[in-house]
């Protein structure tokens, strides 16, 4: 029986997925997993490693504030610089207009080195780290080609480059007036066919990218069970390719019950969530309070090929933007408690000229 | 259960799986998966004679095939024994409405393939099938919001119950169900399980060393007082090759 039939030992390894780190864009992961960079390097590390292939991310906007453009835009700027074919369906009458919002890969880190350089050049080089000077070379050349980083930061001021926005590789849907999810679904399926699973060296990722996907524009808002329907599909389909889909859908129009199921069907789970403006209470309890653009949550990560859970330091982050150009995410810091607010220490001062004549007054 | 392993605290507060309906329950944040696996894996350890039958709505044979492997089970070779038979339902689309009745498309046709493996068994095995589902809330989604076709289907494998001394084992997600006025679904499974599980995150909220709580209740036990059936609670932890159990506070 054994001789006819492959292999089937608890100890036979998967010598395919070995070959794979040729491409940038793909990184080995694991339980046979691998990922692909979100677009956002922090994001990357608090999911272990970024978005794992054949998952479905989705993420619950919120209605006040329109961050997970923020997530959207990012994700399909790094497939793009990765060469990686995408699929974008929105409920704007246009979505291939959204591609001129697309950031480009610019270098956060650009100014610290050339800082490093010019120390250099100062002569003082501390004896026993020789190894930073010469790391410092290796750094400054390899950010020149962003291309070869499994993930870039984006330059959320600058528009990515035309050479990326030409090729075929892109393929935009529209979902307003749409009355039945059939044309999205059949688009879907045959964008997902490019990429199947097989075990070839070097596999082809791709990426789709669905924006507000109940959004009361959509003919299909009401159809309940349609969309349940198309998203348990859409997972289906994205566990058997070598691709990532990425849903947001604005989780406060469905039903409380409705919206647990899109939760549960969802193999990595965030939620954006807007911070309001000038919240005098908030400043006090956050450090860094002004700089935050929003909070990011983290509520399922995919556990593709394993039962243990993923028990993260933090579910919360806020969402800032360095330099008012990098999306970065910080975990959460109390500020410290600010004791000169209290009137027990007054600031009229010490004993003797004490203004308020207390009944212990010493 | 193993012969010579100590039974874990999961295994005491279900007792032997014979001819019974078990529910698991858990909800977004804590998963009740690794009870599947480990149901999955002690019924086909070598000791005892059960078949399993699989109906996979959530995830492809190769996601249970690794973390089984891990867990010490070999699927691939419990399915060319035929003690295992997975179904693959991740594109299950049931026929509209009435057609359901007449094409014999979706959960009709499905209960019927599940018949026939049962009587193709061996006669010996016929009586120590366990049916399986993950999970009933994509069967629902299958089925196009047809709570009625799904609450059937879970009526006919309780008759394999009865009358074949099957045991069924079902996953569900609570609280898709705790904010709707009529949970019909939720709560007719809950009153045909002898064993309810129930998984949970704990009141504390997060912890490294402790991934949620576990409420089982069984109602074919009574508790020392006898007035009502046994419920036990306990944590547990879950690791690739294991699952620990452990009272609250008792882990060294």
């Amino acid at each position: 029986m054994a001789s006819s039939k492959s292999r089937t030992s608890s100890f036979s390894r998967n010598f395919s997925a070995a070959s794979s780190p040729q491409t940038p864009g793909l990184k080995l992961g694991p339980n046979g997993s691998s990922f692909i960079s979100s677009g956002i390097p922090d994001l990357d590390k608090i999911l272990g490693g970024g978005f794992s292939l054949g998952s479905l991310v989705m993420v619950m906007e919120d209605a006040d504030a329109p961050h997970h453009m923020l997530l959207l835009r990012n994700f399909m700027s790094q497939g793009l610089v990765h060469n990686q074919p995408l699929l974008y369906a929105s409920p704007s009458k246009d979505p291939r207009g959204f591609m001129g919002t697309l950031p480009s890969p610019g270098s956060s880190k650009d100014e610290k080195s050339s800082k490093r350089e010019s120390d250099q050049e100062k002569g003082l080089r501390i004896a026993w780290q020789y190894k930073k000077y010469d790391e410092n070379q290796h750094n400054f050349d390899s950010h020149r080609d962003g291309r070869q980083e499994f993930s870039n930061d984006f330059d959320l001021r600058k528009p990515l480059d035309r050479q990326f926005l030409s090729g075929k590789q892109i393929d935009c849907v529209s979902t307003q007036d749409s009355s039945n999810l059939v044309a999205l679904h059949n688009r879907c399926a045959t964008f997902l066919s490019q990429f199947p699973r097989s075990n070839s060296t070097v596999p082809i990722v791709g990426r789709l990218a669905v924006q507000s996907l109940c959004s009361p524009q959509c003919g299909y808002s009401s159809m309940e069970w349609d969309m349940l329907s198309f998203v348990r599909s859409l997972k289906g389909m994205v566990r058997s390719s070598n691709a990532v889909a990425v849903v947001t859908f604005p989780s406060t129009l469905l039903s409380p019950s409705i919206s647990k199921r899109w939760q549960h069907m969802a193999d990595t789970l965030l939620s954006v969530k807007a911070i309001p403006d000038e919240d005098k209470e908030l400043a006090t309890l956050l450090t860094g309070y002004q700089d935050m653009v929003g909070l990011l949550n983290v509520h399922k990560v995919a556990r593709i090929n394993t039962q243990v859970p993923a028990i993260l330091e933090a579910t919360t982050y806020s969402i800032k933007l360095q330099r008012r150009r990098f999306l970065v995410l910080e975990c959460l810091n109390q500020a410290p408690i600010d004791g000169t607010s209290g009137s027990s220490y007054g600031t009229s001062g010490g004993c003797s000229s004490s203004s308020k004549a207390g009944n212990l007054d010493f | 259960m193993e012969h010579g392993a100590s039974p874990n605290l999961l295994d005491e507060a279900m007792g032997l799986l014979a001819g019974q309906v078990v529910l698991l329950e858990d909800s977004v944040e804590i998963s009740a998966s690794f009870v599947l696996h480990h149901l999955l894996k002690r019924s086909l350890s070598p000791q005892s004679s059960n078949v399993v039958v699989f109906l996979a709505f959530n995830h492809p044979f190769s996601h249970y095939d690794r973390i089984l492997r891990k867990l010490g089970c070999n699927l691939v070779a419990q399915r060319d024994n035929n003690r295992f038979f997975f179904f693959d339902m991740l594109m299950l689309e049931c026929p509209d409405g009435d057609r359901e009745k007449t094409s014999g498309g979706g959960l009709i046709a499905l209960y019927g393939k599940i018949q026939k493996v049962i009587s193709a068994l061996p006669q010996e095995r016929k009586n120590s099938v366990i049916i399986m589902i993950d999970d009933v809330s994509l069967m629902e989604v299958a089925a196009k919001g047809s709570t009625n076709l799904v609450i059937d289907f879970l009526h006919y494998c309780d008759t394999l119950t009865s009358e074949l001394g099957c045991s069924l084992v079902v996953l569900n997600h609570e609280d898709i169900y705790s904010s709707t006025e009529r949970p019909s679904l939720i709560l007719q499974m809950e009153y045909l399980a002898a064993v309810v599980i129930k998984a949970g995150p704990l009141a504390t909220g997060l912890a490294a060393d402790v991934h949620g709580q576990l409420t089982v209740l069984n109602r074919g036990i009574y508790d020392c007082q006898g007035s009502r059936y046994k419920s036990s609670n306990f944590h547990f932890k879950v690791r690739e090759n294991s699952v620990e159990y452990f009272y609250p506070g008792s882990r060294t």
